[in-house]
């Protein structure tokens, strides 16, 4: 890789990975993995199923407490700070929002769907809660469809809609990093398009991680790519770079290519 | 080529099995309804003939005084067994529920491993004791235990046979309340700790909640069982007619007084009718329960169900 290797949030890294190694009871899932996320852009991450895409993003935000048999090695920093020095983990990830490959509305309303992550945090007046929920849903571009039925079950939403309401529930934490994974799984190309250009938007805002299977999502939205097979990073690149033959390493090149995966 | 999808056209033995076995399926469905209301047919023609000659509907529900054998005048005033049975079981659900959601809730969110496992197999092991020995421990452990405690005469009353009661009824609870909390898909547990919610703050605002109607349902078998409860009841609750005022009072339910007394009447009796009147008030009672907590079920699944509905099997052959 031909990044300098810098230390902090002085040097504008939102993200920095050392050395990282995840394991599931025992058995290699990823391994020495480093790479640093600049704050404030899309990172994209490109890979065949099996490639520790999602194992990289659970390791962001200390899922593995929750996870039997995951160990992590080697050291995740989130704006300068090792993740596992959190000794408060939960506020750890309330900065981190998190959109899973299937939408998941959770079997509450709508407004309390958005509004769960405020209320956790304390936050109990209604016009507050009204504020928070209106200017997340608007930002993911659901607002105009739902306004009318806020008190409805946000699991009973259709799959593109329940998506962008997991997408404005992640909003709600008010993140400063926002980890994406494979959100356009269950979701119709026009939603797609609808969600990308949000989060083009949102790129201003906070860090942005895109793990997707569609490389074209990531040669569209992302600044830089990196490329994971088999547990193992290939390589990051400028991701014009990457699509026009750029590439460092000739499986990236195949891969983005569409000659396998 | 017609010819073919002629040839392929024809009854072979997957397909008579097939037959074979929703004849035999809807048999076995049918025969549980017949047996229900065949249950429900004995029972009320045995009452019948007192229902019709000589229940008086005030007397029943409204008079404490159960006098069956009195020679001269016997009467057969049905509330002080009702409200034997109903504040036994009403203490019982005050023991049971704390109790068996606890339970649940530890066994299904915060347990892990090899504790979790031995639990449920304990829970479901304590499900499986014999009510008479409940009645037995009522009895030898808990009577002595209340008259020291409390310095009362007798320990055969509301509060030991409640929480004989309670106690009995917390592992059945406790097992269908934890399955109640493993249908909440994992996904809601991983998506709510995900935006840095605790343990604590994911079961009690997200899997609680998906969870309400099995819990309801829980709930509310436990008090059909509390119900329909006899011989622990009969053993713990001291047995004689009167309206509770504390939980020292002794009391008598309605099971407890079938099966005391229904051996000693003649059949075709007024006696013998009216313990078959308090059977169909039991049956109806407990009939209602069952039909809520199912009702509060499929409320549950109905929501669910919404999003994807299966299409039904066709019935053509």
């Amino acid at each position: 890789m031909s990044l300098p290797v810098q230390v902090g949030e002085a040097a504008g890294y939102a993200i920095e990975v050392e050395d990282l190694a995840i394991r599931y009871h025992g058995k290699p899932a990823l391994s020495s993995v480093t790479l640093q996320v600049p704050s404030h852009e899309i990172f994209g991450i490109i890979g065949p199923a099996n490639s520790g895409k999602t194992s990289f993003l659970r390791a962001i935000n200390r899922m593995d407490l929750m996870t039997a048999g995951m160990e992590v090695s080697g050291s995740v920093r989130v704006e300068g700070r090792d993740v596992r020095s959190w000794r408060n983990p939960y506020a750890l990830r309330q900065r981190i929002g998190v959109v899973f490959p299937l939408p998941v509305g959770l079997p509450l309303s709508i407004y309390d769907n958005v509004a769960l992550s405020s209320r956790l945090r304390g936050t109990r007046k209604k016009a507050d809660l009204d504020v928070i929920v209106e200017r997340c849903l608007r930002r993911a571009a659901l607002w105009d469809e739902v306004k009318d039925r806020l008190d409805s079950l946000g699991s009973l939403l259709s799959g593109g809609q329940q998506q962008r309401l997991t997408i404005a529930r992640a909003l709600s934490q008010d993140p400063s990093i926002l980890l994406l994974d494979e959100f356009s799984i269950a979701v119709d190309p026009v939603t797609t398009m609808r969600i990308e250009e949000v989060l083009a938007e949102l790129k201003s805002e906070m860090t942005i991680v895109l793990v997707t299977n569609l490389v074209q999502q990531a040669r569209r939205l992302a600044s830089r790519t990196a490329f994971f097979l088999t547990g193992e990073l290939v390589e990051v690149t400028e991701t014009e770079a990457m699509f026009e033959g750029g590439a460092q390493d000739p499986r990236t090149t195949a891969y983005v290519e569409g000659k396998f995966g | 080529m017609p010819e073919l999808a002629h040839a392929a056209d024809r009854r072979d033995a997957a397909w008579w099995v097939d037959r074979a076995v929703q004849i035999l399926v809807l048999a076995g469905g049918l025969s549980a309804i017949v047996f229900i209301a065949g249950i429900f047919v004995f029972i009320t023609r045995e009452g019948a003939g007192f229902v019709f000659d000589r229940f008086d509907f005030r007397e029943f529900f409204g008079s404490p005084r159960w006098t069956p054998t009195s020679s001269h005048n016997p009467t057969y005033g049905a509330l002080a067994l009702i409200a034997g049975t109903a504040s036994v079981t009403g203490l019982a659900m005050v023991v049971s529920v704390p109790f068996s959601l606890g339970a649940a809730i530890y066994i299904g969110e915060f347990a892990t491993g090899r504790v979790r496992e031995t639990l449920k197999v304990l829970v479901e092991l304590l499900a499986a004791i014999p009510s008479v020995v409940w009645g037995f421990i009522g009895l030898s452990i808990m009577n002595p235990l209340i008259i020291q405690v409390f310095d009362v005469p007798v320990g055969l009353n509301v509060l030991n046979s409640g929480v004989i009661l309670g106690l009995m009824a917390a592992p059945i609870m406790t097992t269908i309340a934890e399955d109640a909390l493993k249908a909440v898909p994992d996904t809601y547990r991983e998506a709510a700790e995900a935006m840095g919610a605790t343990r604590w703050q994911v079961t009690f605002k997200v899997v609680l909640p998906a969870a309400r109607n099995g819990l309801v349902a829980a709930t509310l078998l436990g008090v059909g069982r509390g119900f329909g409860e006899t011989m622990a009841v009969l053993m713990a609750s001291g047995h004689s007619i009167n309206l509770p005022t504390s939980p020292f009072d002794s009391v008598r339910a309605l099971t407890a007084t079938i099966a005391a007394e229904l051996g000693e009447t003649a059949a075709g009796s007024d006696h013998y009718g009216a313990l078959f009147v308090l059977g169909i008030f039991l049956f109806l009672v407990t009939f209602a329960i069952n039909f809520a907590a199912d009702v509060f079920v499929r409320g549950g699944q109905r929501k669910r169900r919404r999003r994807g509905r299966r299409p039904a099997a066709s019935a053509n052959p």
